[in-house]
């Protein structure tokens, strides 16, 4: 996904000079194309998140489109107040681009794991939250919100191999894009994790058990309507994330059942403890998690 | 007029008015506003490519309202609205009106923004100065540093930084709460031309600033020594000063402290 979404970001360098690239000493083997092709407009700041959240709200402030690039956790997190002072306060059109979300760091461990930004993100009146499922919703995310008027969060996945089938590239701000339709649950997925989702979703169909598909690769704007209107049809709705089982698109999905009165029972896959003291990688990290797909036929077909 | 006397006057009848505190900061870079707004950045704060200026020690924003209200850039009606209900004018500026390009009140974050100004101007080749006051406290703050580092390592030398080294913080003494030492060697110690000057002084304020016309590719940092509260005798290094908002009678001797009467 990442390979996707810089390539995207390169054209973008070529075809609008208002496009910065600002990186917080991240990108080796990523981002040397696009410093080859315009080393005027990429900038690396040293490690210095918080500076170059700032330093991203002035260059919008004076008219360009900052892109601010590190792994997700350092870009979301360390220079938090700064996103939040600056380009949310303002309305600044600054780009928060986090790398790796979930658990694609593997082995590297919790300082890696992204496991609040997107909750983080979606609380920020006027972010819009974007979590794309694999490299081709990535690029075209990219190019349906890289000039809204105000800032912008990716979460962009490490993972360049991944695709997600059926999905061939939908992206629209504000919406969600359904890939299967069934009667007897929904799950609800983001991020680069809905490939789970999407094989959880065949391996319960040959068991008899037809879900609905949906990935959520915007969480704000929040596609309100349409989730409710998924879960008015079915029994049991799942929501699927590497992230905190609070903040991210369960919460979201919670509240949208509460505020529009759906009956609709929800189960929130997600992180639900401190992923700390103990090392894995990444599809260790996911089944530990119960978030791979064996254990999502397993959750679905246990609630039910 | 912009004087130093004035902007004190109108800095203490709008803290008073408000019943806000807060004084014995903006008092401090009374004479630092005087000069920026008077001498340095006035018929430029207009139009795309105007100078920028932030105050990143947002909680001295009455010296910055009442520097823009001596000098024509904010109406008296705003001015009267400090504090009130639905006015523009809080205890911290917020951007949305002219002459205020940035919010600010969480300390250390100005710089970073105003590098970014900076930054914006060198990239399109515009000859914009970008002036960020801070304070000595905000030099506390890791990501001042950050900025620091960074402006000198791009060559922004249409960078200004004023540090307004009062030794006061919120809870006591610099020396007793963080010590900063000598703050120019510090800046100079990160890549930027730093020069020390009475921070009351005007003239040797207005020459220090005025460093910046020399287009040298480094940033400038002025360090303005200053006495916090300066100009009410009674407020003069005192801590208190900091939050405490005036009495009638305080209101009184401060202003017969300016040489005038309420």
């Amino acid at each position: 996904m990442r390979a996707a979404f810089v390539s995207a970001l390169h054209h973008l360098m070529d075809e609008d000079e208002r496009v910065v690239l600002l990186t917080a000493d991240l990108g080796f083997h990523v981002l040397e194309p696009l410093i080859d092709s315009h080393p005027q407009r990429v900038i690396n700041l040293g490690v210095a998140e918080q500076n170059m959240a700032g330093v991203a709200t002035g260059l919008a402030h004076s008219g360009r489109i900052p892109f601010i690039y590190s792994i997700a956790t350092f870009a979301s997190l360390r220079g938090y107040e700064f996103i939040r002072n600056g380009a949310i306060v303002h309305g600044l059109p600054v780009r928060v681009v986090g790398i790796g979300g979930g658990f694609e760091y593997g082995a590297a461990g919790i300082s890696h794991y992204a496991l609040e930004d997107l909750g983080l993100m979606r609380i920020q009146p006027g972010m819009t939250v974007v979590a794309p499922a694999d490299g081709a919703q990535a690029a075209a995310a990219l190019r349906a919100t890289w000039e809204l008027p105000g800032p912008v969060y990716y979460r962009v996945g490490k993972n360049d191999g991944a695709v997600l089938p059926e999905l061939e590239a939908r992206f629209r701000v504000g919406h969600v894009e359904v890939l299967r339709r069934g009667g007897d649950a929904l799950l609800l997925a983001t991020g680069a994790i809905a490939t789970e989702a999407w094989r959880a979703c065949s391996q319960l169909e040959a068991v008899g058990v037809s879900c609905s598909l949906a990935v959520v690769a915007c969480l704000a704007p929040t596609p309100r309507d349409e989730i409710a209107s998924l879960l008015d049809s079915v029994p049991l709705a799942v929501t699927v994330e590497t992230h905190y089982v609070d903040g991210g698109l369960g919460s979201l999905t919670a509240e949208v059942i509460a505020e529009e009165g759906v009956h609709c029972r929800l189960v929130r896959a997600g992180v639900d403890s401190v992923p700390d003291r103990y090392s894995g990688s990444q599809a260790y990290m996911e089944r530990r998690f119960r978030l791979d797909a064996a254990s999502l036929v397993k959750r679905v077909l246990d609630a039910r | 007029m912009l004087t130093s006397v004035e902007i004190r006057r109108v800095i203490l009848d709008r803290a008073y008015a408000a019943r806000e505190g807060h004084i014995g900061s903006a008092l401090s870079i009374a004479d630092i506003m005087v000069v920026l707004y008077r001498d340095v950045v006035a018929g430029r704060l207009r139009g795309k490519a105007r100078d920028r200026v932030v105050l990143s020690k947002g909680h001295a924003a009455l010296a910055l309202y009442a520097a823009l209200y001596l000098s024509g850039e904010l109406s008296e009606e705003l001015l009267l609205k400090y504090c009130e209900d639905g006015g523009r004018l809080g205890i911290h500026p917020q951007h949305g009106i002219h002459g205020v390009e940035f919010t600010t009140g969480s300390l250390g974050q100005g710089l970073s923004f105003a590098s970014g100004c900076a930054l914006a101007a060198q990239l399109c080749e515009e000859q914009w100065r970008t002036f960020v006051v801070c304070s000595d406290a905000e030099c506390d703050e890791g990501a001042t540093w950050e900025a620091a580092m960074f402006a000198a390592q791009r060559h922004l030398g249409r960078l200004v930084v004023v540090v307004d080294y009062n030794h006061q913080q919120a809870l006591g003494n610099t020396d007793d709460v963080i010590t900063l030492g000598d703050l120019r060697a510090r800046w100079e110690a990160v890549g930027w031309l730093a020069v020390d000057v009475d921070g009351h002084d005007t003239a040797a304020l207005e020459c220090a600033l005025r460093l910046v016309e020399r287009n040298g590719s480094q940033p400038l940092a002025v360090i303005a020594h200053t006495t916090f509260g300066k100009g009410v005798a009674f407020m003069e290094r005192q801590l208190r000063w900091h939050y405490s908002s005036m009495s009638d009678d305080d209101y009184a001797l401060a202003i017969a402290s300016l040489g005038t009467t309420p």
